[in-house]
């Protein structure tokens, strides 16, 4: 017992390396509240392509000394007006306007990294260094996910009725485009946040894997969206002690830990449904004669 | 691009008078075109309706039926005409119209219940920041007892039948107490029962007054169901009382010729 207590203990007497935890398990809050609204909304492209086409602007801030979020505002103005150019008056759709801006963008800031900067800097931008983090970030990591916890509690009913629905939305008076807005704004904070802990090219994993588990457990959103923080969390702990005691990169362990627990909740899922299937014969039942009524009574035939 | 004007309007309490005299909804001269088409798909199109009307707007697929709807509620921004709804601009008071969308505009799979999706009817009333309060849940209940669906009130939207989705969303279109409801081909996927259940609760609210446009390819239903037609292929057809306008010209000229010559109309017309 004691030697538990001291293993788990051990990292925990660095104070750079408890700041890294801290900031580990913010970033996975503030990317778990959302990763339901990004699965559910399918904006799963979306928020990968915000990581990657902000790396120009992070390998400019760091090189200039000032803060990432900064570049990430550069770099996201770029993107924005790009993909508004592009996809405008239906030309070409905006998916497609978003690949093009993102890997762009993305090409871009590897380019800088390799003429501009060194090995090290490419590295850590790219995967992450949790062990990195100052007092400084940390306040900023803290505001961040306040302001992403304030956003989806404040608006929940809001992000609820404009993904369901739009054209009711608009009916009654909320613009849809104005909560996306607000949606890809909170992914783009959750984004500057946690290049520090994964990097920009593994974060989507907090913007997707949390509710992708939470999902195949529940339907009921309000409990996707508190398993996913709860996933998101446990990964980020068992990742850092990984990494910790293995010698692993930071980033990709905390994401493997969340792939594997998307793993085990989908064979529970999976089980759950097989051990179910003979008990909802029943329910089912009523299903079928709806079913049968519907297909009696469509037209002209 | 999102304008200043919706971010307001969203809650905005109604101060325009309950009877006004004033037509439910009345458009004249509206055209639209979408961009890059290179037709218009509502020509110079002009109707009046007054309150407790109930309208069946007929026409084929591509006739401008959903672009009619989508413009009264400034869905679509108005390119030409002028459209009213009781004498105002539907966005400045948004309590007053309703709309149950085609099918396909709605995510069926995003995870809410039948209670959520009843709730959002409520919406409008609340606008930002606020909860539902107890008069809200009991609209939602009320809502929900009328198109007989308690039973299903915690159960995820995605998992029910068609005719059980569209009663849903009428239950959402009683719950917002609008007085103009805008209805785009609610009939598609719907089981006989639900259907006439629909129907039975937008006769009740047209009797106390409330206006109700409805798109429909079923012609079957015009003379049951409906106090006036509308034919639409682009431009007003044919306008009146369903019996007057329900003849088989008027069918032929807003479906086409080939429609007219290959099957015979008297089912449909005789409802």
């Amino acid at each position: 017992m004691a030697e538990w207590l001291s293993w788990l203990g051990e990292p925990l007497s660095y104070g750079f390396i408890v700041r890294g935890l801290i900031a580990g398990l913010l970033a996975s809050v503030a990317g778990a509240t959302l990763s339901a609204f990004v699965v559910w909304r399918g904006m799963a492209f979306a928020g990968d392509a915000i990581a990657h086409s902000f790396l120009p602007g992070f390998v400019v801030a760091s090189l200039f000394g000032f803060s990432l979020f900064f570049g990430a505002v550069g770099a996201a103005i770029v993107a924005v007006i790009g993909i508004g150019l592009i996809s405008r008056h239906g030309a070409l759709r905006e998916d497609t306007a978003i690949g093009v801006m993102f890997s762009g963008l993305f090409a871009l800031g590897i380019l800088l990294l390799s003429k501009i900067a060194s090995y090290q800097d490419l590295n850590h931008i790219l995967f992450g260094n949790i062990l990195g983090v100052s007092r400084s970030d940390l306040v900023m990591m803290t505001i961040v996910v306040a302001l992403i916890f304030g956003f989806v509690i404040l608006f929940y009913k809001e992000l609820l009725v404009t993904s369901f629905d739009p054209a009711h939305s608009v009916a009654i008076g909320l613009s849809p485009e104005l909560m996306r807005y607000g949606l890809l704004g909170a992914i783009a904070l959750t984004t500057v946040v946690g290049a520090q802990i994964v990097g920009v090219v593994l974060i989507v994993a907090l913007l997707v894997t949390p509710a992708a588990a939470a999902s195949l457990l529940s339907r009921r959103l309000g409990r996707v969206v508190a398993l996913s923080i709860a996933f998101s969390m446990t990964a980020t702990i068992a990742g850092f002690y990984v990494s910790y005691y293995l010698d692993f990169a930071s980033g990709p362990s905390i994401v493997l830990s969340l792939t594997l627990i998307f793993v085990i909740s989908w064979i529970v899922s999976r089980l759950g449904r097989f051990g179910s299937r003979r008990g909802v014969r029943s329910h089912g039942a009523t299903g079928t004669t709806d079913d049968a009524t519907s297909q009696m009574t469509s037209p002209a035939e | 691009m999102v304008r200043t004007a919706q971010v307001f309007s969203y809650g905005k309490v109604c101060d325009h008078p309950a009877i006004s005299g004033k037509p439910a909804l009345q458009m004249s001269g509206v055209s639209h075109r979408y961009p890059g088409l290179d037709h218009d798909v509502l020509d110079n199109v002009s109707v009046t309706v007054e309150p407790g009307e109930r309208v069946a707007l007929v026409g084929p697929n591509g006739a401008g039926k959903s672009t009619l709807i989508k413009l009264a509620l400034g869905l679509e921004q108005l390119q030409q005409g002028a459209i009213s709804v009781y004498g105002n601009r539907a966005s400045t008071c948004r309590h007053r119209v309703a709309v149950i969308p085609q099918r396909s505009t709605v995510d069926w799979k995003f995870p809410v219940t039948v209670e959520q999706v009843v709730m959002m009817g409520r919406y409008v009333h609340l606008g930002w920041l606020k909860r539902p309060q107890k008069q809200d849940y009991e609209a939602v209940d009320e809502a929900l007892g009328r198109m007989e669906i308690d039973s299903l009130r915690h159960r995820q939207v995605g998992e029910l039948s068609g005719g059980q989705q569209q009663r849903v969303m009428l239950a959402r279109t009683l719950a917002h107490d609008a007085d103009l409801l805008l209805l785009d081909e609610p009939l598609n996927h719907v089981d006989i029962a639900t259907q006439e259940l629909m129907f039975h609760v937008i006769e009740k609210l047209c009797e106390a007054g409330k206006t109700a446009i409805i798109s429909t390819h079923d012609l079957g239903v015009l003379k049951v169901h409906f106090s006036r037609a509308l034919f639409l292929d682009r431009r007003v057809i044919a306008d009146g009382p369903v019996e007057e306008v329900l003849t088989p010209e008027v069918v032929a000229r807003a479906y086409g010729f080939r429609f007219h010559k290959d099957k015979d109309l008297t089912p449909w017309l005789n409802g």
